[in-house]
C-alpha cells in the first residue's frame, strides 16, 4: 500500500481496545448469571440480581463488544477498500468518545433499571437517541469515503457494510418508536401484537444486521488477506448478498410462534427463515471453496482456522435457527435453554471467532510489528472452543430435556411433572455451563494478553525507530 | 473483483437505494402493513387499562427484568394449557406496550398468575421464593416491600398512556410500596379472559374411596409432594400459613373424595389448583397424607 503512513489507525485501536475492555465485563457478567441460575444466594441485592444482570449481559457484549469491534473494524475495511484515509478523521475520534461515553450511561442506566423490555433495544429512549446519533456519525464516516472512494469498484466487504447501515438504522429508529413518559421511562408506541411484531422483526434482524452481515462483510475481506486466496465465487457472492438481505426481514415472526400474533405472518416468518438457509449456505459454501485451493492453510496460516471454524458455525447456526422456527420443533424447544445454546453457538462460535481474527489481522498491520505470540493465539483458539461446544451442547441437552418434561402426560390427562421438578433439572446442566463459560473466558483472556503485548511489541519498535 | 466498469457495485447511491429497497419490502409486507389491519388491534370487551397502582407494578416488573425469566404467553397446546391454563388471546394486550410476553421460561409463564393466588402469597413468595420452592432460583426481592411508589412519576406515566384515573386512586398510590404496587400488577395479568382449568374434577370421576388407604409409602410420597407444593401456605408442619392448617383440618375427620376435590380443584382466589398437574395417584397420596396428620 502507498500513502500508507495517512490511514487513521488510532480511530481504529481506539474502537478494538474499548470492545474489548467492553467484552470483559460483559463476559464476567455472563459468568456471575449463569451461577445465579443454579445457585439464588449469588443474587446480590437490587444491582446485582439476575433480571437486571441478565439484560447487562447481552447489552454490554452486543452493544460494547459486538458492535464497538464493528465499528472499528470497519473503519479499518473501509479505508483499505476505498483507498483513502477516513475523510473525516476528527469525527471519527470523536465517534469512539461518544461511544465509550454512551456505553459508561447506558451501562448505568440498565443496572438502574432503565428498561424497555424490548429484547436487545432494552435502553431506555435517551440513550436510544445517543445510538442513533452514533449511527449517523458511523454512517458519514463510511459513506463519506465510499463516496470518494479512488476504487471504482466496491468490493463485497462494502456491499455489507452499506446494507449495515441503511438496515439497522431502519429497524433500531422504528422498534424504538415511544412514547415518552419522563426521563427515564417511555411506552412502546405499538401496543399487544402489534408491540410483539414490530420487536421481533427489530430482534431477528439485529441479529441478522448486527451479527450476520457485519460479520460477513469481515469474513469476506479478511480471509482472503489471511491465506492469499481470493474468493471462490464473486456471482455466489452476488446471490447471497442480495437474497440475504431481501428473505431476512421476512422472518421475525418465527419469534412468535404459537403466540397471539395472526397465524399468516407467523407462516410467512417460517416460510422465509426456511429460504435463509439457501443464502446463508452460499457464504459458508464460498468460504470452504476459496480454502479448497489448498486446505494446508488451516495448518500453516493461524488465521485461516478461525475464519473457517468460525463459518462452519455460522452454516449449523444457520440451520439449526430455521428448523427451530417450525411449528413442531418450536413447541418442543421454545422458551427452553435450547434457545441460549443456539444463541451463544452464534456469538461464541462465529461472531467472537470472527471478530478475533480479524483484530488479530489488524494488529500487526497497524503497529507495522508481527503478531506476539501464535502459539497463544492457537492456545485461544482451542480453549474457547472447547467452552463453545460444551457451552451449547450442554444447552441443547437441557433444553430438549426440560421441553420434553413440560409436555409429558400421565394416562389420566395430568401433566407428569410439576413446573419445579422441571426446573431442578436444569441445574447440573447450568453448572456445567458455568464451567463452559469459565473455560472460554481463559480462553478470551489469552486473546486479550496477545493483543496487548502485540501494541506493546508495535510501541517499543516505534519508539526505538524514533 | 467485478469486472464490470458500469455495474451497480460501482455507483454507491444506486447501490444504496437498491439495498434499502430490497430490505423494505418484507418490512413492509410482514410488519408496516399489518398495522393496518385490525388484527393487529383487537381487544378484549372487558379489558380495562391499567390503574395507577397496577401501573406502577408495571412499570417495575420491567425494570426488575422480570421478562427475562417469566413469559406471558399461554400457547394453545395441550402441556401449556394444562399447566398454565386458558391460551392467550390476542384480545389481552390492548393496553401492553411494550408486549410482556418474553422468549424464556426460567420460571413459570404468568399469563394466568391474576388471581391464582391470594395477594399475601405474592408478598411472601417475593420476599422468599425458597420458602415455599426450596429449590427455587428465583432471587429474594426484599427491597421492593421498603420502598415507597413514586406517585408523581407514575400519574405522569398515566397521562402519557391516556389511561384514566380518579383522585382516589392517586391517594392510595402515595401510601403503596412498591411491593403492593406489583402484587396489584399480578393479580390483574390475565384476567380479561376468564378463569378455567383444563380439567375439573366432581365425584364421579374419582374412586369413592382413597385407592391408596393404608399404605406407608403413599404417605411418604404425599408428605414429599407436600413439601414442595403445599408447605409455604400451609406451614413445613401442616400448622397453617396463608391457607388453613392442615393438621386442625385433618383433625375435622373430612371425606376423603372431599380433600381430593380441594387439592384438585382449588378454591377460587385462595388456592391454585392441582389436578393439571398432579396425577390421581399423586393427590391420592397427598390425602393420604393429611389424613396421617389427624
Amino acid at each position: 500500500m502507498n500513502n500508507e503512513f495517512h490511514y487513521d489507525y488510532k480511530t481504529v485501536q481506539g474502537f478494538v481496545l474499548s470492545a474489548i475492555f467492553w467484552g470483559v465485563i460483559g463476559l464476567v457478567i455472563g459468568l456471575l448469571i449463569s451461577a445465579q441460575l443454579w445457585d439464588a444466594n449469588l443474587n446480590f441485592g437490587e444491582y446485582f440480581s439476575y433480571g437486571r444482570l441478565r439484560t447487562l449481559h447481552t447489552n454490554v457484549l452486543a452493544y460494547g463488544l459486538g458492535i464497538g469491534a464493528e465499528f472499528g473494524i470497519f473503519y479499518y475495511i473501509v479505508m483499505r477498500l476505498t483507498k483513502r484515509p477516513l475523510v473525516l478523521p476528527k469525527l471519527a475520534r470523536f465517534h469512539l468518545w461518544l461511544f465509550n461515553v454512551g456505553m459508561v450511561l447506558a451501562t448505568l442506566s440498565l443496572f438502574a433499571g432503565m428498561n424497555q423490555s424490548l429484547e436487545y433495544a432494552e435502553f431506555e429512549w435517551p440513550i436510544d437517541i445517543a445510538i442513533v446519533i452514533l449511527w449517523v456519525l458511523f454512517a458519514i464516516n463510511v459513506l463519506g469515503n465510499v463516496f470518494t472512494r479512488k476504487e471504482k469498484n466496491m468490493y463485497v466487504s462494502l456491499w455489507y457494510v452499506i446494507a449495515t447501515i441503511i438496515t439497522v438504522a431502519i429497524l433500531y429508529i422504528v422498534n424504538n418508536l415511544a412514547i415518552p413518559a419522563s426521563l427515564t421511562k417511555s411506552y412502546h408506541l405499538f401496543a399487544g401484537v402489534n408491540s410483539a411484531n414490530v420487536e421481533w422483526w427489530y430482534g431477528h434482524n439485529a441479529v441478522g444486521f448486527l451479527f450476520t452481515t457485519p460479520i460477513l462483510a469481515m469474513f469476506y475481506y479478511f480471509l482472503p488477506k489471511s491465506t492469499g486466496l481470493p474468493i471462490y465465487s464473486h456471482r455466489l457472492s452476488i446471490i447471497s448478498f442480495w437474497s440475504l438481505i431481501f428473505a431476512y426481514l421476512w422472518t421475525g415472526a418465527h419469534h412468535l410462534v404459537y403466540t397471539p400474533l395472526p397465524d399468516w405472518i407467523q407462516t410467512l416468518g417460517i416460510a422465509f427463515t426456511l429460504f435463509l438457509i439457501a443464502p446463508s449456505w452460499g457464504s459458508v459454501v464460498n468460504g470452504y471453496f476459496t480454502v479448497d485451493k489448498d486446505w494446508s492453510k488451516m495448518r500453516t496460516n493461524y488465521l485461516t482456522k478461525f475464519f473457517i471454524v468460525g463459518i462452519t458455525f455460522y452454516g449449523l447456526q444457520t440451520i439449526q435457527g430455521p428448523s427451530q422456527g417450525i411449528r413442531v420443533i418450536s413447541s418442543l424447544i421454545h422458551y427452553t435453554d435450547w434457545v441460549p445454546g443456539h444463541v451463544h453457538m452464534g456469538t461464541m462460535g462465529w461472531v467472537t471467532m470472527v471478530i478475533c481474527a480479524s483484530v488479530y489481522y489488524m494488529l500487526p498491520a497497524m503497529y507495522k510489528t508481527e503478531i506476539y505470540s501464535e502459539k497463544l493465539a492457537n492456545i485461544h483458539f482451542w480453549i474457547v472452543l472447547v467452552g463453545q461446544l460444551m457451552f451449547s451442547i450442554t444447552m441443547w441437552i437441557t433444553g430438549i430435556q426440560q421441553g420434553a418434561m413440560w409436555k409429558m402426560t400421565n394416562a389420566d390427562g395430568s401433566l407428569q411433572y410439576t413446573f419445579m421438578e422441571t426446573l431442578v433439572r436444569n441445574y447440573p446442566y447450568w453448572q456445567m455451563r458455568t464451567v463452559a463459560g469459565v473455560i472460554f473466558v481463559v480462553g478470551m483472556l489469552f486473546f486479550v494478553y496477545n493483543v496487548l503485548m502485540t501494541i506493546k511489541k508495535g510501541n517499543d519498535l516505534a519508539k526505538q525507530a524514533a | 473483483m467485478s469486472n464490470h466498469e458500469n455495474s451497480l457495485y460501482s455507483k454507491a447511491v444506486l447501490f444504496a437505494v437498491v439495498a434499502a429497497v430490497t430490505v423494505l419490502i418484507g418490512t413492509i409486507v410482514t410488519v408496516f402493513a399489518p398495522m393496518f389491519t385490525a388484527g393487529m388491534h383487537p381487544k378484549n370487551e372487558n379489558l380495562q387499562p391499567f390503574t395507577a397502582l397496577q401501573l406502577a407494578g408495571r412499570d417495575i416488573y420491567q425494570a426488575e427484568g422480570c421478562v427475562n425469566c417469566h413469559t406471558q404467553t399461554v400457547r394453545p397446546l395441550k402441556a401449556d394449557v394444562l399447566r398454565y391454563g386458558e391460551y392467550s388471546k390476542a384480545g389481552e394486550f390492548a393496553y401492553d406496550r411494550p408486549f410482556l410476553w418474553g422468549s424464556k421460561r426460567t420460571g413459570p409463564d404468568l399469563a394466568r398468575i391474576g388471581g391464582k393466588y391470594p395477594d399475601e402469597w405474592h408478598i411472601q413468595h417475593f420476599e422468599n421464593p425458597q420458602a415455599f420452592f426450596p429449590k427455587s432460583n428465583m432471587p429474594k426481592y426484599t427491597w421492593l416491600k421498603n420502598k415507597p411508589v413514586n406517585a408523581p412519576e407514575t400519574l405522569a406515566h398515566m397521562k402519557a398512556l391516556g389511561f384514566p384515573y380518579a383522585e382516589e386512586d392517586a391517594t392510595a398510590l402515595a401510601s403503596a410500596t412498591q411491593l403492593d404496587a406489583l402484587v396489584a400488577y399480578m393479580q390483574v395479568i390475565g384476567t380479561s379472559v376468564a378463569r378455567k382449568e383444563a380439567i375439573v374434577v366432581d365425584a364421579s370421576m374419582i374412586e369413592a374411596a382413597n385407592p391408596l388407604a393404608g399404605k406407608a409409602e403413599a404417605v411418604a410420597a404425599g408428605q414429599a409432594i407436600y413439601k414442595a407444593e403445599c408447605a409455604g401456605c400451609h406451614g413445613q408442619n401442616a400448622e397453617g400459613n396463608i391457607g388453613a392448617s392442615i393438621s386442625d383440618y385433618a383433625k375435622g375427620e373430612p371425606a376423603d373424595t372431599d380433600t381430593y376435590i380441594t387439592v384438585a380443584n382449588g378454591l377460587e382466589g385462595a388456592m391454585p389448583a392441582f389436578a393439571g398437574q398432579l396425577s390421581k395417584d399423586k393427590i391420592w397420596s397427598v390425602v393420604s397424607y393429611i389424613n396421617s396428620l389427624k
